[in-house]
């Protein structure tokens, strides 16, 4: 018997999604604002109708942790420029794909005849690098910490099969300057964090005391089953009932204090820090992680000089404050009607975790 | 993106300078790295995400949360049910 299958089963069981919410509603005594801060925590919420099941003192508001939504424009207008060189195989995760530049997308791109494939794995990417060794191949590596990982070993895989034509554009963010940005900001209105499980998995949470230590707020790492995202609001409720703010750890099966280690001295060998621009949101220092000098030679940027790029956003789409939680899909003029799933404006309605794109997927269905 | 998916190791090979393995995902099979997870054993569960290794999961902490949260389902009932009868 498969027990993992079991698990995630278990993880779903509606008697207890029963019993947690009813927990929480008991507990409940006023209004709390908490932030989700991964875009897959965002769609399993929408998917299951959590949020309806809440009692209505509890606003979740949806957080950056959205890849494709927070990727800046100029760095994908980059990615089209390069991908439109006629000596370059471009790579990319599916979801960027149809995310708007200034003027066009990867998949419009592609129908004009640019050599774009979607590959489920950076180290896809360096197996047709093998393959075509008369091409170069670019990888599109974005991502946060739960991704980089692989984009690192991407690169230590090239070097180790001495591949000259593999190189990556780079597109990396960190969780923590993140929450840092939203909390110091005068308009911020999350009070607690569900931090996010996978990025958790990797990094672990010790990150994570100073930030509850300075902004006094809960913040409870959480994973993606129902009944994980439930725990995870519940133990927010209870600390912020109890005026207390401290890490907790809402995903034991999965995260540990320390993270991998392994996968984070693989992080540190390839990249290093750096300020990063986030879309709609604007540059946080030390936000990104770029590849250090040693590796220098596998920097599409670098090796690819595709002139000055002019950006141009759609002036309607408010994506940047739905990506800080001060706004919802449902408040975007265009949400729905111009703006849609396979016309769309911005970035978090084309990402399968853009808060735009579940919203309009899920907005009316419930868990029962 | 984010996502994780569980699956079961199946079988642990080396190619070139990564080590990689075939994963069960409830009966397809994929090929992983799992490079960032040098303990696993063929049996293991792991959590792939972008066809990397994040993590082995512990099946016994599993064991706990649901417990732990069967306890609170069931003392919630309890509470509501003595509060009914207040
Ligand atoms: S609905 Fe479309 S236009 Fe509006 S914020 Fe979302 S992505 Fe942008």
């Amino acid at each position: 018997m498969n027990k993992i299958s079991d698990f995630s089963k278990s993880f779903r069981d509606s008697h207890l999604v029963r019993g947690l919410v009813d927990e929480i509603k008991r507990i409940t005594t006023q209004n709390w604002v908490m932030m989700e801060i991964c875009g897959g925590q965002t769609h399993a919420i929408m998917q299951y109708g959590l949020d309806q099941l809440l009692p209505e003192q509890i606003e979740l508001v949806h957080g950056p942790g959205c890849p494709v939504c927070v990727t800046p424009l100029d760095q994908i207008d980059r990615g089209h420029a390069i991908a439109s060189l006629p000596e370059v195989i471009f790579c990319s995760f599916g979801d960027m794909l149809r995310v708007p530049g200034s003027e066009v997308d990867l998949f419009t791109l592609r129908a004009r005849g640019a050599q774009i494939r979607v590959v489920y794995s950076p180290l896809d990417a360096v197996k047709i690098a093998q393959e075509n060794p008369d091409k170069q191949i670019v990888f599109f590596a974005i991502g946060f910490e739960t991704t980089v990982p692989a984009n690192a070993a991407s690169v230590l895989q090239a070097k180790a099969l001495g591949l000259k034509n593999y190189s990556i554009l780079v597109s990396q963010v960190t969780v923590p300057p993140a929450m840092h940005a939203i909390l110091s900001s005068p308009q911020n209105r999350v009070q607690a964090f569900l931090a996010a499980g996978h990025v958790c998995a990797i990094m672990g949470y010790w990150e994570y005391h100073p930030i509850a230590d300075q902004y006094k707020i809960p913040i409870v790492v959480t994973g993606f089953e129902p009944l994980d995202l439930l725990q995870g609001i519940l133990l927010s409720i209870r600390q912020l009932e109890k005026n207390e703010h401290f890490v907790e750890n809402a995903y034991t099966r999965a995260v540990t204090e320390s993270g991998n280690q392994v996968a984070q001295k693989t992080i540190q060998q390839v990249f290093e820090p750096c300020d990063r621009n986030w879309r709609g949101i604007g540059r946080i220092p030390q936000s990104g992680l770029g590849l250090r000098k040693e590796y220098a030679f596998y920097d599409a940027e670098k090796r690819f000089q595709v002139g000055h790029i002019q950006t141009r956003e759609h002036e309607v789409c408010i994506a940047g404050e739905i990506l800080q939680g001060l706004k919802k899909p449902f408040d975007c003029p265009a949400f729905g009607k111009q703006c849609n799933p396979t016309k769309p404006l911005g970035a978090p309605m084309v990402s399968s975790e853009g808060a735009c794109n579940a919203y309009f997927r899920f907005s009316k269905s419930t868990i029962s | 993106m984010c996502l994780g998916i569980p699956g079961k190791i199946v079988e642990i090979e080396d190619s070139i300078g990564m080590k990689m393995a075939k994963i069960d995902f409830g009966g397809v099979i994929r090929s992983a790295c799992i490079e960032a997870i040098p303990d696993a054993k063929i049996g293991d569960y792991t959590i792939i995400h972008a066809g990397f290794a994040l993590n082995v999961f512990n099946e016994e902490e599993a064991m706990d949360t649901l417990n732990l949260l069967q306890e609170i389902a069931d003392l919630d009932q309890e509470l509501n049910i003595d509060e009914q009868n207040i």
